[in-house]
């Protein structure tokens, strides 16, 4: 299925990108991350399990077993720091 | 402008880059009504120290559709939670200096017991839900401000 990937903040910085659209192999929020994380350098780095980071599918954060649909928008972001 | 602003019910949530007046905000909330007993409001600035170093500046980044998404279920919680009569929630974005207002919360209530406590609640919840992040500019160059384990906490504890 093809998912919209969103990344904000200090994550957005490190991959040197805002968003981009993909193919994902499998079907859950975590088989996008080890997707990404085959990219290696950075990529594993920041989304290494225990890192801090949140997932969200259509803007609400998810556990990462959550199954995404297609042309589901996934944000990978920080921690929040409003306020 | 990047405002954007909901009105649903006796809720006003706006994201944007203006300022905006406290007063104001508490003077339109009791304006032509007499049921209210009690208005409590919090008022966010940006600092000029943080970890130890002066901060020149700062920039809010957030998640625009996520963020009133968020803040929405937030103050809904506090509905569900407490009887309120009306709940402000006002956060900027954009470049900010030490000094300037970053988020406001007001909520009025019949008693000030439910105030109190449903302002304390949705602040804490913003802490640690709305997708916001802060940038901050000091000497030694820009850095991204670390999420606290003390707002963890201070969520937390609404969950007992």
């Amino acid at each position: 299925m093809r998912v919209r990937v969103v990344y904000f903040a200090r994550l957005r910085e490190c991959f040197g990108m805002a968003e981009e659209n993909l193919e994902l192999i499998g079907t859950t929020a975590a088989d996008l991350l080890e997707q990404l994380q085959a990219r290696g350098g950075v990529w594993v780095e920041e989304l290494a399990a225990g890192r801090p980071f949140r997932v969200a599918v259509n803007q609400e954060i998810v556990a990462l077993d959550t199954v995404l649909t297609d042309n589901a928008e996934v944000a990978i972001f920080p921690p929040v720091t409003g306020g | 402008m990047n405002a954007d602003l909901m009105k649903l019910g006796l809720i006003k949530i706006v994201v944007q880059t203006e300022a905006f007046d406290l007063g104001a905000e508490v003077n339109a909330m009791s304006h032509g009504r007499t049921d209210i007993g009690a208005i409590t409001s919090f008022v966010g600035l940006a600092r000029d120290m943080n970890e130890g170093s002066g901060v020149q500046a700062m920039t809010l980044e957030h998640y625009p559709g996520m963020t009133e998404k968020a803040l929405t279920a937030l103050v809904n919680e506090a509905k569900a939670r407490w009887t309120l009569l009306d709940v402000t929630l006002i956060h900027r974005v954009g470049r900010l200096l030490p000094g300037d207002p970053i988020v406001l919360v007001a909520v009025a209530s019949s008693h000030r017991g439910e105030a109190f406590a449903a302002c304390e609640f949705i602040m804490d919840a913003l802490k640690t839900r709305a997708p916001f992040w802060k940038k901050e500019e000091t000497s030694e160059g820009e850095r991204w401000v670390d999420a606290r384990v003390s707002d963890d906490t201070a969520a937390a504890r609404w969950t007992k």
